[in-house]
């Protein structure tokens, strides 16, 4: 199966939009998810991202930009202002996790996450060979990776339960972008590379 | 690349009264206007650009006779440059009030036979945009392409998007704030201070006494010039370097940073017009369009075109107008669902900066308006 960009998680999350709604993407980078939403799923779209060649691709690409600092929050945008906010593969390069998590679903009413699964077998594997792993969805060497934050899925899906977020759906990819069918949260950890997921909040 | 070369400039009669929202009326007035590019058969390739304070209608290239007079804004617009005069007809214009060439406080005014002096009406940022609009139907452009200003050049394209939606497809508003600040105010009333004061101002009457308050044109030009910089830039280009390599102990110049501002002050007070100076302060100390709904600045930006793109951009260094200033803009404009981009650029002039020529910058610019359609 072909996938949209290179990017499996892109399809899901076209997936989960609707048309006319608005859709935050944080880390935007030149803007390529939000175009796509845009032109196959009609919605309207504002990336934000602090890359100065970033901000210029998404300008470039005809995408609402912003730059800003996700570390410091998303101040400049009000509460329940967008129906969908989405941090792709960005999560694990955020210092303030917590932080980031709550302020997407202040400003958005539903919140969609994809990380690399550090539990996944071969990184698990390359580890015990003695090497911190490489690989498609984690495709930086240990001195010069962006990531900060080193976590499973099941990590995550604990954190939402102390923080009391609501998973709405969970999807977990292997290396070649295909969907993981298991059962279990376990064989999804030790299955997956990527996980996507929705999230909400009680309101 | 080179420029856009040889220009002319035009002045451009209006007969129609200009009712002011100071409650005074300008009978009629003139506008210094330029014009760079070829408008199009349809009227839709045509960008204004807005002047700050001591800006006028030559943005770009040079006078025939006067080739080393390069307009204030060159680096931007020309063939293949940000403001591609192959693809859109670039406006200029001098605002009422200003000093070179449209009417303003040294013209006629035609109740006395006199110069207007300290009798010309204050004007706001609202009134000019009403004079541009009038400026634009003369050249029968129902929506401009874009509308672009830095400082309270865009203060002017922000009153665009509000006082007339419908005809702004894309505003830049750039080193901009919805207001200003106390400091910023403090600053103005320091420089029309030093104006006021000037033993030669004669109650903004000076032409009748054949001089010109040049002394405090002078140091309000230094306190501004002061507050466009940055202190990094000040402390690269000047640091503590003498002109003559020691101390005289005396009230010469000595330092190189007074050398430069003593000099930026006479060039200054040798062709501005003092009342226009006072006109253009108070023009940015009223601007705060939010009073139209109260203060609050996200109502009044509700007001704005939903299909209107606006780029806000602010400079790191800016600490006149500074980024947080730009970012309630923009906070405002996100919270009507507007579609706004917004850049920080990371440049070292201070306010300055948004006049200069860097290629990220400059980048940013011929980005998003190569996105308009014609």
């Amino acid at each position: 199966m072909t996938h949209t960009l290179g990017r499996p998680d892109f399809d899901l999350i076209a997936g989960w939009v609707e048309p006319g709604h608005r859709v935050l993407d944080l880390g935007c980078g030149d803007g390529a998810l939000l175009k796509l939403l845009i032109t196959t799923r009609n919605v309207q779209g504002w990336g934000v991202d602090i890359e100065d060649a970033n901000v210029l691709a998404a300008i470039r690409n005809g995408i609402n930009v912003i730059q800003s600092n996700l570390e410091k929050g998303l101040a400049d945008f009000a509460d329940d202002a967008f129906d969908h906010v989405v941090l792709s593969r960005t999560l694990q390069t955020v210092r303030h996790t917590e932080h980031i998590l709550r302020e997407m679903l202040r400003v958005g009413r539903e919140a969609v996450v994809s990380f690399p699964n550090f539990a996944y077998w071969q990184n698990l594997r390359s580890v015990l060979d003695g090497r911190m792993p490489v690989s498609e969805d984690l495709p930086y060497q240990w001195y010069d990776s962006p990531n900060v934050r080193f976590f499973t899925l099941l990590d995550f899906e604990a954190l939402c339960g102390q923080m009391g977020l609501t998973i709405v759906e969970r999807r977990v990819l292997d290396e070649a972008g295909e969907i993981v069918l298991a059962d279990s949260p376990r064989d999804l950890n030790f299955l997956g590379s990527l996980a996507v997921y929705r999230l909400t909040r009680p309101r | 690349m080179p420029g856009i070369g040889v220009v002319e400039s035009q002045r451009i009669h209006f007969s129609e009264p200009l009712h002011l929202r100071s409650g005074g009326i300008l009978p009629a007035y003139d506008l210094a206007v330029e014009t760079y590019g070829t408008l199009n058969a349809a009227r839709s390739n045509a960008i204004l650009v807005c002047h700050a304070l001591s800006g006028h209608h030559h943005l770009a290239g040079h006078y025939a006779d006067a080739p080393d007079n390069v307009g204030w804004w060159d680096n931007i617009i020309g063939p293949g440059r940000p403001l591609d005069t192959d693809k859109f007809f670039i406006v200029g214009l001098n605002n009422p009030g200003g000093c070179h060439g449209s009417t303003g406080p040294s013209s006629i005014n035609p109740a006395t036979g006199k110069p207007w002096g300290a009798d010309f009406p204050i004007i706001a940022v609202s009134d000019w945009v009403t004079a541009q609009a009038r400026l634009a139907d003369s050249f029968g452009i129902d929506s401009w392409a874009a509308v672009m200003g830095g400082s309270l050049g865009g203060m002017q394209a922000l009153r665009w998007t509000i006082s007339y939606p419908e005809r702004v497809r894309n505003a830049l508003i750039i080193a901009s704030a919805p207001k200003l600040t106390a400091q910023n105010i403090a600053f103005n009333d320091v420089a029309r201070q030093a104006i006021l004061t000037d033993p030669d101002f004669h109650g903004g009457h000076y032409y009748e006494h054949g001089t010109r308050p040049v002394r405090g044109l002078r140091l309000a030009r230094m306190l501004g010039h002061i507050t466009y910089l940055s202190d990094d830039q000040m402390g690269e280009k000047f640091g503590r370097e003498l002109r003559n390599g020691s101390f005289a102990f005396d009230y010469d110049v000595e330092f190189e940073v007074e050398s430069y501002l003593r000099y930026q002050g006479d060039k200054f007070a040798g062709y501005f017009d003092a009342n226009t100076y006072l006109l253009m302060t108070k023009a940015l100390d009223y601007f705060d369009p939010a009073r139209l709904d109260d203060g609050d600045l996200v109502k009044t930006m509700g007001r704005t075109h939903p299909n209107t793109n606006f780029f806000v951009a602010s400079f790191t260094t800016d600490w006149r107008f500074s980024p947080a200033r730009s970012r309630e803009i923009v906070a405002a404009l996100l919270a009507n669902g507007r579609k706004v981009s917004y850049a920080e650029i990371d440049l070292n002039f201070g306010h300055d900066s948004f006049l200069m020529e860097d290629p990220h910058y400059h980048g940013l610019v011929a980005a998003f308006l190569g996105n308009i359609a014609l």
